[in-house]
């Protein structure tokens, strides 16, 4: 199996993803009216994250997430939450395609992906891919209607 | 730094794991371009060429069916795995033969006592104690047994140490104990069980005493009589020993009184289309061809570890562990996991604003192998109040050097991330 070079650790942490990782972006709880969460965790290392969303008038109003974990799993939340404000929800599902292809090896399509782009060093990394895919993952539960109130 | 020997201890055989190192073909090896240190014994250890000779060897000249082909493969194959059985009878003191059952691992030894003793003999409202620290391997079983059965599970509480808080176990026991399983030593915080004890409070109870020993006999000397154990189970991969052979040894009695597990080939005496009757112990839990490459090559790792000495190894392994221990907490913002020494060869530990995660990653750069993550152990992660853990364990060919390089690659690590 080829290994991983030197240069792969400068691009699976790139400075984009520590500063994200530092200074998270719309770290919180949306509660109130339509607002909708989900909690998720990785079992192989047992990140966690709640994530919630509220959607109005057909796009993702405000998007909100809270979670312990690695660099990797916290910056992809923190990226995603910026990314994804004021999309619609299918636009929102074309994002976390595009993301999850990346992720496995496929291209980086910087025009939908923005500075997600930073996170193609993972896909070096298949054990932590499953780190970098836990916001999504939970995003799309939430899209999906598999979800409780944020409130309860 | 040099090796520091407590002064006035009697070498029990001083080990030299400059001297072992050749031994291990894997350990000349580099990753990224760094040699490797291999810190994640607690996961599974490397393999000395003799035990990966003697799996081979069965491959290439004695590779047959045991216990049924009457032709010499199968003859000289039956006695490798026979004689296999006896060595590591012995090596766990155990005096007869027949309690050693050969498994895939401590996983599946510990399943074949909560399935097919406690499964038949759990009533509503009996308990199981267990720890809080214990493996999910030695905890899951019995939640499924317990759900099955309507058995109830109780914990010794943890002390802040990390040590168990024994003044509860008389507390805990009583008429409904049915089962006592502890582990031995802590994959997380290297807590040294006094197995002993419990096992003498849980038969003087009338409960049943199970050891998951995957910690302790690859580390310490381990002898069931004197531990007082109805059941002991390790794998054979945290021993130096080949993947997919573990070992549960049991009394014989036990044995006897013991439910088949697996049904099928070997396991059986005589079978009719409606119903059999079952193979006598240890035969009657190793349904199916069992693994006889695996356990000749456990064999050879028992060899291995009688020829350095299990007190050479202990002591060794002390020796680094302690020095370790210092490494780490000389390094900034490191907080380290357990009790102080004596311990289990390993340390815990998580660096300040550096999630383990990205710890590990960055170490591997420098050719380090840790684990990071929940240890198989999310109940105590709880406890600690933490998410995950570093963790760097040691087996005999450790050497402080590595240990020192562990701890270059964490300060780097922690400038790299802006801790």
């Amino acid at each position: 199996m080829p290994e991983a070079g030197d240069d792969a650790l400068e691009d699976l942490y790139r400075e984009v993803i520590l500063d994200h990782y530092k200074n998270p972006r719309h770290q919180g709880r949306i509660a109130g009216a339509g607002a909708v969460g989900v909690d998720l965790q990785n079992p192989t290392c047992g990140d966690e994250i709640h994530l919630s969303l509220r959607m109005e008038g057909g796009r993702i109003a405000d998007l909100a997430f809270e979670g312990r974990g690695c660099s990797i799993s916290m910056a992809s939340a923190s990226m995603m939450a910026e990314a994804l404000r004021g999309k619609t929800l299918d636009e929102a599902v074309g994002v976390s395609a595009a993301f999850k292809g990346m992720l496995a090896g496929g291209p980086a399509a910087e025009d939908s992906l923005g500075d997600l782009v930073a996170l193609a060093g993972v896909a070096q990394f298949p054990v932590r891919v499953k780190c970098a895919t836990l916001a999504w993952n939970a995003m799309m539960r939430a899209l999906g209607g598999q979800t409780h109130d944020a409130d309860a | 730094m040099a090796i520091q020997i407590p002064a006035g201890t009697e070498a029990p055989g001083v080990l030299d794991p400059a001297a072992l190192r050749p031994d291990f073909p894997i350990l000349s090896r580099t990753v990224h371009g760094r040699p490797l240190v291999y810190l994640d014994n607690a996961a599974t250890t490397q393999k000395p060429a003799a035990v990966i000779e003697a799996e081979a060897d069965v491959y290439r000249r004695y590779n047959a069916n045991v216990h049924r082909a009457i032709h010499t493969l199968g003859e000289e194959a039956t006695a490798a795995y026979e004689t296999a059985r006896a060595k590591v009878a012995a090596f766990i003191g155990a005096p007869d033969p027949r309690g050693v059952v050969f498994l895939r691992n401590a996983t599946e030894a510990i399943n074949l006592v909560a399935w097919a003793w406690g499964r038949r003999r759990l009533r509503a409202g009996d308990e199981v104690l267990l720890t809080p620290m214990e493996h999910h391997s030695n905890l899951v079983p019995w939640q499924l047994v317990a759900a099955e059965t309507g058995a109830k599970l109780r914990f010794i509480p943890l002390l802040p140490t990390g040590e168990l808080d024994l003044a509860a176990l008389d507390g805990l026991l009583n008429p409904r104990t049915r089962i006592v399983a502890v582990t031995a030593a802590s994959n997380v915080l290297g807590t040294i069980t006094p197995i002993a004890e419990i096992c003498r409070a849980a038969r003087a109870a009338g409960a049943l005493c199970v050891v998951d020993a995957a910690q302790s006999v690859p580390h310490l000397p381990v002898d069931v009589g004197a531990i007082g154990c109805d059941f002991l189970a390790f794998s054979g991969h945290k021993m130096y020993g080949p993947l997919g052979i573990g070992v549960l040894w049991g009394r014989p009695g036990r044995l006897e009184e013991t439910e088949p597990f697996l049904g099928g080939g070997e396991m059986i005496l005589h079978v009719e289309l409606e119903r059999s009757t079952w193979n006598e112990i240890p035969y009657k839990f190793e349904a199916g061809t069992p693994n006889v490459a695996g356990a000749v090559g456990l064999a050879a790792a028992v060899d291995y570890l009688r020829a350095v000495g299990m007190g050479a190894v202990a002591a060794h392994e002390a020796r680094l562990t302690e020095y370790a221990l210092g490494v780490l907490r000389d390094l900034p913002g490191v907080a380290i996991y357990g009790p102080p020494a004596p311990r289990g060869a390993l340390a815990a530990f998580n660096v300040e604003g550096v999630h383990p995660h990205d710890l590990a990653q960055f170490l591997d750069r420098d050719g380090v192998a840790v684990r990071a993550g929940h240890h198989c152990a999310q109940p105590l992660m709880r406890h600690l109040g933490v998410v995950a853990t570093a963790r760097a364990s040691f087996a005999l060919y450790n050497t402080t050097a590595e240990i020192d390089t562990l701890g270059g690659s964490i300060l780097r690590a922690r400038e790299f991330f802006h801790a």
